[in-house]
């Protein structure tokens, strides 16, 4: 799809941020690890749609290749993440992450 | 054009603040999932189509997926999952404050970013051939030649990511026992020694 973009880059911008700091708050305000893991998520995806929206603009490819791997790079994450969630519910049958004080098991 | 990018914006605020402030895991998912949906729509309206359907495919297909495993997965364990929406019940105000603050400096930033005429940029069209700026084979080609490497470690981190995975969740008992079946283990053990020693 060619052709001018509809808004201006400074719309951008402001769209990324505040999608980026609904994320900051999610990880602030919630105690649900799956819930602070989608938040981060969104944190992601914010800096994600800045990349595409900036390498549109310069027409530089570079944009598309970093935003590719931080998609990738958000996947281990969330594997990762997800791993540990099963991990400490699996010794403490409990998921909140304010009552997991260590990482020992 | 314009009318559907706002349209998109709204969405993904909605979807976003939905995400954070559900009352169940899975209503977070299903927030998220048309997060990213309109996520993809507006990468397609930035040119760039394979990132769209990336998008599509990793986050939808296999992150919430994941997600919603996780959730069934616990769900079904002996606690209830009823976990309440505030992390600090007198933290709200300060967090909410400091992320506002935060949010204040970052726009406030920002604008003079856009401002100054280098990084603004303009919005040109494409030039050349329709729709080859974003393609596949314009992404693939740079993918492939001159960021290699970063693509082979993209490799490298997700076979970090399954080895990490398998230590993490993976089923310990087959190589490490509990003590309590080592302790069976010993009284068999035991049990065997004695019962060769009376014949």
């Amino acid at each position: 799809m060619s052709g001018a973009l509809p808004v201006a880059i400074g719309n951008y911008l402001g769209l990324s941020t505040a999608i980026f700091f609904i994320g900051v708050a999610g990880v602030l305000l919630r105690r649900n690890p799956l819930v602070m893991l989608m938040s981060i998520e969104l944190m992601w995806n914010a800096a994600n749609l800045l990349f595409l929206a900036y390498a549109r603009v310069w027409l530089n490819n570079a944009g598309h290749i970093f935003a590719f791997l931080v998609i990738t790079v958000a996947a281990a994450e969330a594997a990762i993440g997800l791993a540990i969630i099963v991990t400490v519910f699996r010794t403490r049958a409990n998921v909140d992450v304010d009552e997991v004080h260590a990482l020992r098991g | 054009m314009t009318a559907l990018w706002w349209l998109i914006a709204i969405v993904l605020i909605a979807t976003a603040v939905w995400t954070i402030s559900a009352s169940k895991p899975v209503y977070s998912v299903v927030a998220l999932l048309a997060h990213f949906l309109a996520l993809a729509v507006s990468y397609i309206m930035l040119s760039a189509e394979f990132l769209g359907v990336i998008q599509i495919v990793i986050y939808v297909g296999a992150i919430l997926v994941l997600f919603v495993f996780v959730i069934a997965l616990l769900s079904s364990g002996v606690a209830s999952f009823s976990v309440g929406p505030n992390r600090m019940k007198k933290g709200v105000w300060p967090a909410g404050i400091a992320v506002a603050v935060a949010f204040g400096l970052m726009t406030w930033k920002l604008a003079g970013v856009v401002a100054s005429p280098k990084v603004g940029g303009s919005l040109s069209t494409v030039p050349g051939t329709a729709g080859a700026f974003g393609s596949v084979a314009d992404f693939g080609k740079a993918l492939f030649t001159t960021y290699l490497l970063p693509f082979e470690i993209t490799a490298f981190v997700l076979m970090v990511a399954v080895i990490g995975v398998i230590l993490l969740a993976g089923d310990r008992s087959v190589h490490d026992p509990s003590p309590k079946r080592a302790a069976l283990v010993r009284r068999e053990m035991r049990e065997a020694i004695l019962r060769g020693g009376e014949e």
